[in-house]
């Protein structure tokens, strides 16, 4: 229970995606059924949303499973963070776990972890948190399946740039050193020069030339900065 | 689309993703590049996939005062500077749009 209190202020800001997603899916190109399936089942919202537009856009399935793979890179670093604190467990909690780790459920258990040392009932706080996640993001996705039904114009009132607006605000954080602005600047100039490759594979293009960037970047920082180190010291 | 297929092939990247490392449990490390590496995905990935919605919300490529896509996007970026808020960006921004898109009529 505790764990679904402390979700409580991220799942707010979870429901209109849910109910997004559900109302963009029919006019992408994704069934009912399907994007019911998709959110049981597959439970990663930005992927979720990021799929339907290849859908939209008419992707080649591999492409799709390519693009959902790179977005949902991100949760390794979530994992990496958790390992310590999940390494007791039997592996069926384990699994359990790993299936619910979103953006929002590690947010909610670092900050448990960081107040609290006694990890020996975290695992529940974990479920609290991942329950409520979930039972949240699939009731938002039938709400807005039943919305788009109802108003099969509400495509036009824009809500797609719910996405874009969402995506922005996730982004500007990251802008905090040279090598993170060089990355998004470079993923941001490929992703418009390669828009007009066959089956949306510009996207993956752009991304990973960001990252190619960002990381070479910051290793040349992180070799110099070692070399004025040493420099100084021979002095 | 097989869509069977899509779900399926959606959960397993995902979920790998999400279990490997617990699956092993600590017995693995990253070198130090890989970490580094993984720490750009989200903003190379978000970022490419905002460009074209914004820039080409129509197919071609559209920079102009009368894109309101450009232009709350715009708000939206200077917004989540100021204040470091998911929510207040998203509402400023959707606000601005609908500004642009039905109240000017762009």
């Amino acid at each position: 229970m505790g764990g679904a209190k402390a979700t409580l202020p991220l799942i707010v800001g979870a429901i209109p995606f849910g109910i997004i997603f559900g109302t963009l899916a029919e006019p992408s190109g994704l069934s009912v059924i399907g994007a019911l399936a998709m959110s049981i089942i597959v439970f990663a919202g930005a992927s979720q949303f990021i799929v339907l537009g290849l859908l939209a856009a008419g992707a080649a399935l591999p492409i799709i499973i390519a693009t959902t793979f790179v977005v949902n890179l991100r949760h390794i670093l979530y994992a990496a963070n958790l390992v310590p604190k999940v390494r007791h467990l039997p592996q069926r909690w384990r699994i359990l776990m790993a299936f619910g780790l979103t953006d929002e459920t590690f947010a909610a258990v670092s900050s448990r972890y960081l107040q609290q040392d006694d990890i020996r009932n975290a695992h529940w706080f974990y479920l609290g948190s991942f329950c409520a996640m979930y039972g949240n993001w699939v009731l938002c996705t039938a709400i807005g399946v039943a919305l788009g039904e109802l108003f099969p114009d509400m495509t036009q009132w824009g809500l797609d740039f719910a996405m874009s607006v969402t995506f922005i605000g996730m982004v500007v954080p990251y802008l905090k050193n040279k090598p993170m602005w060089a990355c998004v600047i470079v993923a941001a100039a490929m992703a418009i020069a390669t828009a007009g490759m066959p089956h949306k594979l510009g996207l993956l293009l752009a991304a990973l030339s960001g990252i190619a960037v960002g990381l070479s970047f910051q290793m040349m920082l992180a070799r110099q900065s070692k070399q004025d180190n040493k420099n100084n010291k021979d002095l | 689309m097989n869509e069977a297929l899509l779900i399926a092939g959606m959960f397993i990247v995902t979920f790998s993703v999400r279990y490997v490392l617990f699956a092993v449990a600590g017995r693995v490390h990253f070198p130090a590049w890989l970490s580094t590496g993984l720490g750009f995905v989200p903003p190379a990935v978000l970022t490419a996939i905002i460009m074209p919605a914004v820039l080409m919300p129509q197919g071609q490529l559209w920079v102009s005062p009368t894109n309101p896509w450009l232009l709350a996007s715009l708000i939206a970026v200077i917004t989540a500077f100021i204040r470091k808020d998911l929510l207040t960006t998203i509402v400023v921004g959707m606000l601005a749009f609908s500004l642009f898109r039905f109240g000017f009529g762009l």
